[in-house]
């Protein structure tokens, strides 16, 4: 270990400690590797469309740890979007269950192989379920930011979507709705900006500076922008943003800037992209600091990816849905007996 | 008798007293106003949101996702067009979370024709609602049924959007709701707020108690044996005043089945009707382009080919891109009672 001085006491890594950055590395390989074989998945045919979130991996990961997690309005509730997979493999979902998405199988728990993979909906972290439209979910945000704020708890409610879905209006519904003089909402509201908007560069389509300044707007709501591809960074912006909004009842406006390493999604090759990879850049960290050892973290690589392997082995055996399986859950107190099934004909 | 406003504010306080109800809001819905159409004038929990739709609609499904049981207001049907993927979101969770997320919610907004209301306060959106599955859909044309669909919307597990029909807000009920008290003038003496400033105003609710209509059952409101009319919300009552004066002057009988609701609709009430009387009009006030009731003629088509007399017919709205001001182009456009009494007539003497 090198001698402890004044500076690397106050190197926010040595303040996190090894044993949380292993963690948070350990999730970030995880998330990483889920990712690449949902990839290969999709181009190889055991599955269809992929989108995702390689790149964010840092940042979602701080993210997932500092969920207050559970069900009902006392825990954290979250309204992704479709690039959340490190944040629920942080709060313990499994990456068997999002290769069961990936290959619509029967045993897929997020959707009965209804929608696409990265889609979750898990009520018992209450993880709301994630569309494929990139802005509706600043929307139902508001709903769980009213339970809670009309409820006795620290709990919060937590949405993120990307730079592209800021242009949408419902947006900016949220940023409305969470800062009205007789109900200001406890939610954090994230944005992850990876610079794109499908192939479109938000650079030339947003004129802001920062996505976060539109917190200006509001004079009790605080805004920032956090280089999210540093893990340790992204904890502690979160981890002020987190406490902001756990203690004041009001919103915050978190803008993190991420590397997309793989493109949008499948439909534009979901090809590797030259950008800075978070994962490499935390374990130049590690190893710099002798908080880690390189074969120690290549042995994460190695565990997490034989998980992986078995895990998509066994989905591979498991059943397709039947087809008649769509009728169920169309109504919550089950189809009517005169429904109308035959779809014409 | 109380109106169809009164009759879905007092569902609504029963909710709220009793059906675990804890938000009620939308444009204008708390005081000072309490609606357009004063439906949700004195409760306890309304309040008025910002002017946004489609944040409205948001809301509603996470606070449904969070437990409570929401009821919202679109002011006018004619704006809910800039929210329909969140009427989708809606619908859908439930089956695109393969069962795990309910969203009991109530979303009403007043439809329809019939109050003058041009191009944006006229608009139907039944067929719209009847394509967004997963979603129940229902439309009163009474106010007891106004006040037992609301009943059991709020009751229900799945999202319900309740159409009020705008030109029927402010007709009287021939029935009581339970509780109501018999004198009108006692009742709006409770629960009507008065003019100017309503600041110190509190309703006094009736005891009213519970009483539900359940989603997807029809009502025969008038009993018939020669013609169906097939019919719902603000031509419900026009069908039943039309069947009531063909009885009387000898013209023929007409059954009039109110459907109420819409999805699920009540398919075996429609097929033991056209069973018995061989011929069948619907009639709403939708376009007639990809109108609802087609779905309707298609599957008694399909179903019941050799049973009926003469063929299906569809009466409804013009397919024009909105309704007029002037009160000519609004009564060109939509089904008036001389078109019921036209088509019921034609379809009564055609042939078998």
């Amino acid at each position: 270990m090198p001698p402890k001085t004044s500076a690397s006491a106050a190197d926010p890594y040595r303040k996190l400690g090894a044993a949380r950055l292993l963690q948070i590395h350990e999730n970030m390989v995880r998330a990483r590797l889920l990712e690449e074989r949902l990839i290969k998945m999709s181009k190889g045919g055991d599955g269809f469309f992929w989108i995702g979130g390689p790149g964010e991996e840092a940042f979602n990961t701080a993210f997932g740890f500092q969920v207050k997690k559970g069900h009902g309005v006392d825990c954290d509730f979250l309204h992704l979007h479709y690039r959340s997979s490190a944040i629920v493999l942080a709060m313990g979902a499994k990456p068997i269950d999002a290769i069961r998405q990936m290959r619509s199988v029967a045993a897929d728990p997020y959707s009965r192989g209804r929608n696409f993979v990265n889609h979750y909906a898990i009520p018992e972290l209450n993880v709301v379920p994630i569309s494929p439209t990139i802005e509706t979910q600043y929307l139902t945000a508001i709903g769980t930011g009213i339970a809670q704020a009309r409820a006795k708890t620290d709990a919060v409610t937590i949405v993120n979507g990307g730079d592209a879905g800021t242009a949408e209006g419902d947006f900016h519904s949220c940023l409305v709705w969470a800062n009205r003089a007789v109900l200001p909402l406890p939610i954090l509201i994230v944005v992850v900006n990876n610079g794109y908007g499908i192939s479109t560069a938000c650079s030339t389509q947003h004129g802001e500076k920062n996505i976060s300044d539109w917190a200006k707007v509001f004079p009790d709501m605080p805004g920032k922008t956090v280089d999210g591809n540093d893990a340790v960074a992204s904890w502690l912006a979160l981890e002020e943003a987190f406490g902001y909004v756990r203690k004041n009842r009001r919103p915050y406006l978190l803008e993190a800037r991420c590397s997309r390493l793989y493109g949008h999604s499948s439909s534009s090759g979901a090809n590797r992209i030259p950008e800075t990879d978070c994962i490499a850049d935390l374990e130049d960290a590690l190893t710099s600091r002798d908080l880690a050892r390189k074969p120690t973290l290549l042995k994460v690589w190695d565990v997490e990816s034989a998980a992986i392997d078995e895990a998509h082995r066994r989905v591979k055996q498991e059943p397709f849905p039947a087809g008649e399986t769509v009728w169920e859950n169309v109504f919550a107190d089950g189809l009517p007996p005169s429904y109308p099934t035959s779809g014409g004909g | 008798m109380a109106n169809m406003a009164q009759a879905i504010r007092m569902a609504l306080h029963y909710g709220e007293q009793n059906l675990g109800v804890t938000e009620i809001f939308g444009e204008d819905v708390g005081p000072p106003l309490g609606g357009v159409f004063t439906a949700t004038q004195g409760l306890e929990r309304s309040w008025n949101s910002p002017l946004d739709e489609r944040g409205i609609v948001g809301a509603a499904l996470g606070l449904a996702w969070a437990g409570a049981r929401p009821v919202v207001e679109i002011q006018f049907v004619d704006y809910i067009f800039n929210a329909i993927d969140l009427l989708k979101l809606c619908a859908n969770g439930h089956w695109a979370s393969g069962g795990r997320y309910k969203a009991p919610m109530v979303l009403m907004t007043p439809t329809g024709s019939g109050i003058h209301g041009a191009m944006y306060h006229s608009h139907s959106f039944d067929s719209i609602a009847s394509k967004i599955h997963g979603m129940k859909v229902v439309c009163p044309s009474t106010p007891l049924d106004a006040y037992g669909l609301m009943l059991s919307a709020i009751k229900s597990d799945d999202p319900v959007l309740y159409l009020k029909p705008k030109a029927l807000m402010r007709a009287k009920g021939a029935e009581l709701i339970p509780g109501e008290p018999a004198d009108e003038k006692i009742l709006h003496e409770m629960i009507d707020a008065p003019l100017g400033d309503r600041s110190q105003w509190k309703a006094k609710w009736p005891t009213l108690t519970d009483y539900s209509v359940p989603l997807g059952k029809a009502k025969v409101s008038h009993p018939g044996e020669g013609l169906t009319l097939v019919t719902h919300g603000r031509m419900a009552p026009v069908c039943l005043d039309v069947a009531r004066r063909f009885a009387a002057e000898g013209r023929g009988s007409v059954e009039v089945l109110d459907l109420r609701s819409l999805i699920p609709y009540d398919w075996e009430a429609v097929k033991a009707s056209v069973r018995k009387t061989g011929r069948v009009v619907f009639v709403n006030e939708e376009t007639e382009i990809s109108n609802f009731a087609e779905h309707l003629i298609r599957r008694l088509v399909d179903e019941m080919f050799y049973e009926l007399k003469v063929r299906p017919r569809l009466l409804a709205g013009k397919a024009c891109p909105g309704i007029g001001l002037s009160p000519n182009l609004e009564y060109f456009t939509q089904p008036q009672t001389a078109d019921v009494e036209r088509v019921a007539a034609e379809a009564l003497a055609e042939a078998a």
